[in-house]
């Protein structure tokens, strides 16, 4: 997009433009998709608990219900407790919001369809996803109460030890794919179903099931919603925030649950590729003409939205149905058995990948034999330093030295 | 942490860990109402639980001292409020006892339908609230959605849903209704898969499992040092049910009545084919035994519920009525326990020959059952304090009448 507006703009300004409009679409995306996560999780939890959900804002299905909350929850008094601390109290919410907002800069939502480009896209959006925990930790820090300090404490504990076995199972389609560009492993998925990495061989099926466990815990949900556990703490490390604050961890947690499910999508769902090949039958996916490209883009953004709404809708369903594990059962389950399935399941996928690197199935696996994804290196770079100036040195930080290491490796 | 000593030129690192009081409660999501817990914690581990009570003291006992004994009536509604009928079963009973009256054969197994039914409905809620307190939210639901159908049948039967009022001393304050036995039959036809449902999402589950099972260990001496009653003592493993082993007054209203007192006997539950097996980390008068004893006495409720059903369709005459309002009390006392869905809640009434009773008092059981708190959680982890207090059941309104 930069590139195109430098036609007529100059380039400082062009750049600054394609930043500004990439970054009120993905924020368009995190407060469009809170609201919509959070009717259903209203509606889902309804349908399972035999109760209706929300039915009178906004027509028969209670479509506007988020909003209406939102406006009461803006509407409210900004408390802050006296024993807060104030400055910290304040802006740990948004330092949540931030890393999770953060993480969609590299999220590509069809072929192509991405706010950075990123080369290293999966390293980068698991880092930034941790960040996470600082707000949290704040949050349970500034707030002056115990019970906040319990949730944060366990937050920490917690979200720390998940990193571990997440970060191994996200290694593996990077493995088999051999780069961590999300555009690329989005690629190397297309065609028919069984040619996504979840199928690739039994050892990415099991990996999946612990990323899928692990990045329920590292979004803090059911059952390892102990941060907020509200029949022990409260309401964790929470208990103290009311109003827009409050709201504003709220969409935290629901952007990055929606983050950590696209993540799934991408990396053994196929991402924006169906289970059918439909958009090769059509010729729309190997055309030239840039608006068959375009509707193409389009299919593949509906696949990968139902991909990433029917993971959150799995979450939500284990939310609604599985009691609340103990702190130490939880960090158990991490360090017993996620941890050694993922690295039985990395070293499970290295050998396989050795041995038969077109996967289970085999008939027609041409990027097999393609050539080097070419990494459009420049682009990247520039586009990252005109983002927002929080995130560019970090970004840039990443890209850089993470680029060396891939080629390195190559 | 580094903290400078006399000596400059020393520095102490050290990393000080103090104790922490922590109030869980009385404004608590889950100490079922008014408790409240201060909790001595290290970390996560809790070292010292005291309860402190008081918050939901109505003095209900000193109003009982001015009011005839059926217009004290509802008032015991309000102690055990999850199981007015039953509160209402014991007051009834202790005044009967102390006029020495005879009820008509009809009103004993109407007494005993309505009875049980509260079981069922009280139960049920312990059982959902158990399951909001490890964090699981639909079992509550599903657990109100049969309540609901309970509350509604005793709708028709008194026009109450919580506070019903109507068992009364001398019988009860009106027949069932008709086609009211059709519908209750209905009704545990319904629920008998059900309880296969919740089997499914809370006594079987391996993480309600692994929450419950040998968490909170109450052996059964100190079950009965305590006082404790109900499922709490037969979580232990202790075989007493005032329904079998009571007054003579109480255990006859259940002669003939076909029933096994839920407890372990030899490692086995009574018709514990049934039932989804103890899992083997499970030890006996842990949190799980005193759910399971709990969600079995559901079943043996339903079954006394439908024997009771039979017995009254078959009796004719009179289902009892009540005495008159201001009826002179004989001059003496009497003490009267009853198997309430929580334990033994005893009455205990005081007459000097007026229609108003000298004393009225109440012994609840989920008072006695509290006071293993502090036994039970010392050395236990937070997350298991609502765990151990929700697997007693209490109910602050009995406790603090």
């Amino acid at each position: 997009m930069a590139e195109y507006l430098q036609q007529y703009l100059p380039q400082s300004l062009a750049y600054l433009t394609a930043a500004l409009v990439h970054a009120v679409l993905i924020l368009v995306v995190v407060a469009l998709g809170t609201l919509i996560f959070i009717w259903l999780e209203r509606k889902v939890s309804g349908r399972i608990q035999d109760r209706l959900g929300p039915t009178r804002v906004g027509g028969k299905f209670g479509w506007l219900q988020t909003l209406a909350d939102g406006l009461k929850l803006i509407t409210k008094e900004d408390l802050r407790p006296a024993s807060a601390d104030s400055m910290l109290f304040l802006i740990a919410p948004y330092v949540s919001l931030c890393a999770s907002y953060v993480a969609y800069i590299a999220l590509p939502f069809a072929d192509g369809w991405v706010a950075i480009h990123l080369n290293v896209a999966v390293f980068f959006i698991v880092a930034v996803l941790g960040l996470e925990v600082f707000g949290v930790m704040l949050a349970g820090y500034a707030s002056g109460s115990k019970w906040s300090l319990f949730g944060a404490m366990r937050e920490a504990a917690q979200v720390v030890s998940y990193e571990v076995p997440l970060g191994i199972c996200v290694v593996v389609p990077v493995l088999i794919a051999g780069t961590m560009d999300l555009v690329a492993i989005g690629q190397m998925q297309a065609g028919w179903f069984f040619n996504w990495f979840l199928f690739h061989d039994p050892f990415t099926f099991i990996v999946f099931w612990v990323y899928f466990t692990c990045a329920t815990a590292s979004v803090n949900r059911a059952p390892f919603d102990l941060a907020e556990a509200e029949s022990e703490l409260v309401a964790g490390f929470h208990t103290e925030y009311s109003g827009v604050r409050w709201s504003i961890f709220f969409m935290a947690e629901y952007s990055s649950m929606v983050v950590v499910s696209a993540l799934a999508a991408i990396l053994f769902f196929g991402g924006w590729n169906g289970p059918l090949p439909i958009t090769h039958w059509l010729g729309l996916a190997d055309s030239a003409n840039p608006l068959a490209h375009y509707v193409a883009n389009l299919l593949g953004l509906i696949n990968f939205l139902g991909k990433a709404i029917a993971g959150v809708t799995f979450m939500m369903w284990v939310r609604w149905t599985l009691p609340r594990l103990r702190i130490d059962q939880v960090m158990a389950t991490c360090l017993k058995y996620c941890t050694p399935i993922a690295a039985f399941g990395f070293a499970g996928a290295v050998i396989w990948t050795f041995l038969f690197p077109g996967g289970l199935v085999i008939p027609n696996k041409d990027w097999v034999v393609q050539e080097e994804y070419q990494l459009d290196e420049p682009q990247a770079q520039s586009a990252a330093s005109t983002s927002a100036a929080s995130t560019s040195p970090l970004a840039h930080a990443d890209s850089g030295l993470h680029a060396e290491e891939h080629h390195g490796t190559d | 942490m580094a903290t400078q000593t006399d000596d400059p030129r020393i520095i102490e690192f050290d990393v000080r860990t103090d104790e922490m009081l922590v109030n869980m409660g009385p404004q608590h999501p889950s100490t079922h109402g008014v408790l409240r817990l201060v909790l001595r914690t290290d970390g996560e581990i809790v070292s010292e639980a005291t309860p402190h009570i008081g918050y939901l003291h109505r003095c209900a006992e000193k109003i009982g001292e001015n009011l005839t004994p059926r217009q004290w009536i509802p008032y015991t509604d309000r102690m055990d409020y999850l199981a007015g009928m039953n509160m209402n079963l014991g007051w009834s009973l202790a005044v009967e006892k102390l006029m020495n009256l005879e009820l008509p054969e009809k009103a004993r197994h109407l007494r005993v339908l309505i009875a049980e039914m509260n079981r069922i409905a009280s139960h049920l809620v312990g059982m959902g609230a158990y399951g909001l307190d490890l964090g699981t939210f639909s079992p509550f639901l599903y657990a109100f959605r049969e309540r609901e159908k309970i509350l509604d049948l005793f709708e028709e039967v008194c026009g109450a849903r919580l506070t019903y009022s109507y068992i009364t001393v001398g019988g009860a304050t009106a027949d069932l209704p008709p086609g009211w036995l059709q519908k209750c039959e209905a009704f545990l036809d319904q629920l008998r898969p059900v309880i296969d449902e919740y089997h499914a999402l809370l006594t079987t589950n391996a993480i309600f499992v692994r929450r419950t099972a040998g968490i909170g260990v109450l052996s059964a001496e100190k079950a009965i040092d305590y006082g404790c009653t109900g499922p709490v003592l037969r979580g232990s493993g202790v075989d007493y049910d005032l329904r079998r082993d009571g007054e003579q007054r109480y255990t006859e209203m259940y002669d003939g009545y076909a029933f096994e007192v839920i407890v372990e006997r030899d490692g086995h539950y009574p018709k514990d084919h049934d039932y989804p097996p103890v899992p083997k980390t499970a030890v006996l008068g842990d949190c799980w035994h005193r759910f399971y004893v709990r969600m079995l006495e559901v079943m043996q409720a339903m079954d006394l519920v439908r024997q009771a059903i039979d017995r009254y369709s078959m009796c004719s005459g009179d289902w009892g009525t009540p005495v008159k309002l201001t009826e002179k009390l004989p001059k003496g006392d009497a003490y009267m326990e009853t198997e309430c869905p929580r334990g033994q809640m005893g009455f205990y009434i005081v007459s000097n020959g007026g229609s108003i009773p000298l004393r009225a008092r109440a012994r609840s059981s989920s008072f006695c059952n509290l006071s293993v708190t502090y036994d039970l959680c010392r050395g236990c982890l937070i997350a298991d304090v609502p765990a151990i207090v929700g697997s007693l059941d209490i109910v602050m309104g009995e406790i603090d009448r």
